[in-house]
């Protein structure tokens, strides 16, 4: 089972590296990884989405909240959350396909953010799982290249502050 | 807070934290980019620097003297190979958990990362490593990172802190302030255990049937050994111990069942095979120890005690998990026992186990063998010495036959398994314990990996009794290919190879023996431990084809233990 877990981190040198390399480290799945600026003054936020048994997971925690520089570890999937993804999907159109690449974007919400005579890339933004579903419909119009952004996660409602050994 | 106005450089201001954090010694080895603190360190004598021969061998002795002293160990190496010949000592220390702050010399900030002469990204390389790294990129930093070090080193579940110190860093000038508390905002190691758990704990031993302590390296870490003793002897609860705990509890007492695991005694494993309520206190549930953990102590209730929460269910599901600090919580264990449990049966079970299947060996052709040697180690010290094994079957031995009664004298390479701890380990727990004898215990194969040090030992006169098992094989290596691989002996015959061990001796400068004669084993004892102006070594020439018993196959449940060779003809 895929699990979030958002992570506040000092914003210090070799962090990062710590937080990556405990994934190559142990041998845990590491879907996605994002990492950027929060609203504390020095302190990062990361969203990773993990999989594995619950004994598993219970290791990423654990060893996620014994690196020195995690100030906060959370494993989202317990609680009412709200994550997002972006999506940049660039596809080559035909004459015929232009409308309803448009009309697709449309439905998924998403915005034609470049066009030339060839081809035309749209951003989406929305639940890993509709970026994939609009993957999935566009995959056979022939998707010329894509960037993902990775999940980035909150949890709702109350707020997650800095103790990570009160969770 | 002390503070002054007054700007220094940075190796000064490297000192001066040293001198805060009461550091006596310094293992190290000079190069270009530590030169400004070698420059400093040459006017210092609040600390006495010891000149190795080679950087593992720093962090060996570091280590060695950590885990002989509490305190933390200390090494100093330039940037670039001096770095990278540490990797093998920290990942050591790592994996025993054991107090060291590394100092690494490093090209200046601007060069970092340009492939400069003798640059290394150790940071990087020993990042899986260690248990904290600071890289100090501005020299404000520095007091700071170095204070942070010593702290994470010691405090919650010891382990090695590496400092990387660029060269223009320590020669860059800051006021000088270190600040007495410290304030690590994402570390707050928990101490104090939860105490409903510790009631939990305390009804359900009371009332166990066959209750078993399987102790590990945290007690002696945490000083918990007379809490332990206090704890088992008022409930007449057994022990058994780790590689690692050994010493934890007096390997004398009738309570000690002495080491488990892959070549503990036969009861102690059947104990686990047959315990209904296990206490794990600063034990991690090692392969070594479990064999195959889906019938490690299958039917037991499993009460865990320790202060890395990430150790807790990472190999065997408990019942009664307890993080914190196993000394504190041993005591509040002790206050809030509801009576001791009832179990002479189970006492009783053990003792036909013993009977069953004591540990022995062959005396009878008249021929030298290491647990013989080891026997008499333990019986002419009367377990007062501090034994620091190397890696291999005399290892084994050591922890089978040689009876500890001390925290802290049992100093082996447990996690790691790394050949060639011995001999610096020995020195550096030489430089933390003056009035008790030292004894280095080494295999053919593991001395000459790290025998460069023996040159240490002499310079500084440390009475260190260096004893080489001499077996002319890699013996544990061999016995697996005589049990487990068709009994092709490659590359572990050393016996054509071999060095005259005590010319080597020798030529560093030491006294040097050479005996294969059962007779001559007390002599040399009592020869070792009567010299005391330097180091002195004895090479034990063995029986080459001696396998370790009893045997837990590796992945074998633990009741699929071999006790003794099974078909003797078969013997090279
Ligand atoms: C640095 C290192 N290299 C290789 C090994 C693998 N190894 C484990 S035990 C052993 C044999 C040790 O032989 P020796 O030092 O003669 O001791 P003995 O087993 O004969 O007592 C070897 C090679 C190791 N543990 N460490």
């Amino acid at each position: 089972m895929k699990h979030t877990i958002s992570i506040l981190l000092e914003n210090r040198f070799g962090a990062f590296d710590r937080v990556a390399n405990l994934f190559s480290g142990k041998g845990f799945n590491l879907h996605s990884i994002t990492i950027g600026e929060t609203e504390i003054k020095d302190v990062m936020r990361m969203t990773i989405v993990t999989s594995g048994n619950d004994q598993i997971v219970e290791q990423v925690l654990k060893q996620l909240n014994r690196l020195v520089d995690t100030l906060k570890v959370v494993d989202l999937s317990d609680h009412a959350r709200t994550e997002r993804e972006l999506a940049l999907i660039s596809i080559n159109y035909q004459k015929g396909t232009l409308e309803e690449l448009k009309n697709i974007c449309d439905i998924f919400r998403g915005k034609v953010v470049d066009i030339n005579n060839k081809s035309i890339m749209m951003e989406i933004t929305g639940p890993p799982a509709k970026i994939n579903a609009a993957v999935n419909v566009l995959m056979p119009f022939g998707i010329k290249e894509m960037a993902r952004t990775g999940t980035v996660a909150l949890k709702r409602g109350e707020q997650i502050n800095i103790q990570k050994n009160e969770v | 807070m002390s503070s002054s106005k007054k700007f220094i450089n940075g190796a000064e201001i490297f000192f001066e934290c040293l001198r805060r954090e009461n550091v006596e010694y310094i293992f190290g080895y000079p190069g270009g980019s530590t030169l400004k603190i070698y420059e400093r360190l040459y006017d210092i004598d609040f600390l006495k620097h010891i000149l190795v021969r080679h950087e593992q061998g720093a962090t060996h002795m570091a280590e060695g003297y950590a885990r002989a002293s509490g305190k933390v160990g200390v090494v100093l190496v330039t940037s670039g190979p001096g770095a990278t010949n540490t990797v093998t000592g920290i990942a050591n220390a790592y994996m025993d958990s054991s107090p060291l702050v590394v100092f690494t010399g490093q090209v200046p900030t601007n060069l970092i990362g340009n492939d400069a002469f003798q640059e290394a990204d150790i940071v990087g390389i020993t990042r899986p490593i260690t248990k904290h790294s600071f890289l100090v990129r501005d020299v404000k930093d520095l007091a700071p990172s170095i204070r942070k070090a010593f702290y994470i080193a010691q405090s919650g579940r010891p382990g090695p802190v590496l400092v990387d110190l660029p060269k223009n860093v320590i020669n860059a000038l800051c006021s000088f302030e270190y600040s007495e508390k410290i304030e690590i905002r994402g570390y707050k190691p928990t101490y104090s255990g939860h105490i409903n758990q510790i009631k939990k704990a305390a009804k359900v031993i009371s009332q166990a049937k066959r209750p078993l302590l399987y102790v590990g390296g945290g007690i002696i870490m945490s000083g918990a050994s007379q809490e332990l003793r206090s704890f088992a002897i008022e409930n007449n609860l057994p022990v058994t111990m780790t590689l690692q705990g050994l010493g934890a509890f007096p390997g004398t007492s009738e309570l000690s069942l002495g080491m488990l695991g892959m070549h503990g005694m036969y009861w102690a494993n059947q104990a686990i095979n047959h315990c209904d309520v296990l206490v794990a206190l600063g034990a991690r549930f090692d392969d070594r120890v479990t064999g195959k953990v889906e019938t490690f102590a299958k039917d037991a209730f499993k009460i865990h005690v320790d202060i890395d929460p990430s150790c807790i269910d990472k190999n065997v599901k408990v019942d009664i998990p307890i993080v914190g600090d196993v000394r504190l919580i041993l005591s509040e264990l002790r206050k809030v026992m509801p009576g001791k449990p009832d179990i002479d049966k189970w006492w009783e079970e053990i003792k036909t186990w013993q009977k069953e299947c004591p540990l022995t060996y062959d005396m009878n052709d008249g021929r030298l063998r290491t647990e013989y040697v080891i026997e008499r180690l333990s019986e002419k010290t009367r377990g007062e010495a501090i034994i620091v094994s190397d890696v291999g079957q005399h290892q084994m031995w050591v922890a089978q036959h040689y009876k500890f009664n001390h925290p802290r004298s049992h100093i082996s390479s447990g996690g790691l398994g790394t050949m060639g701890f011995s001999v610096p380990a020995s020195i550096g727990a030489a430089f933390a314990v003056k009035d008790r004898p030292i004894f280095s215990v080494s295999g053919d194969g593991g001395f000459q990996m790290n025998l460069q040090e023996l040159i240490t030992a002499n310079y500084y006169k440390l009475p260190i009794k260096f004893i080489v098992i001499n077996n002319s094989f890699l013996g544990m290596v061999r016995q697996w290919q005589e049990l487990f691989f068709d009994e092709k002996y490659s590359f572990t015959n050393l016996g054509e190879s071999n060095p005259d061990f005590v010319k080597v001796a020798e030529a560093f400068g030491l006294k040097a023996y050479s005996t294969d004669r059962p007779q001559d084993v007390d002599d040399l004892i009592d020869t070792m431990l009567d010299y005391n102006d330097g180091p002195i070594f004895v090479e034990f020439k063995v029986v080459k084809e001696d396998m370790v018993f009893p045997m837990v196959p590796s992945g074998a449940s633990i009741s699929e233990m071999i006790v003794k060779r099974l078909n003797p003809q078969r013997m090279v």
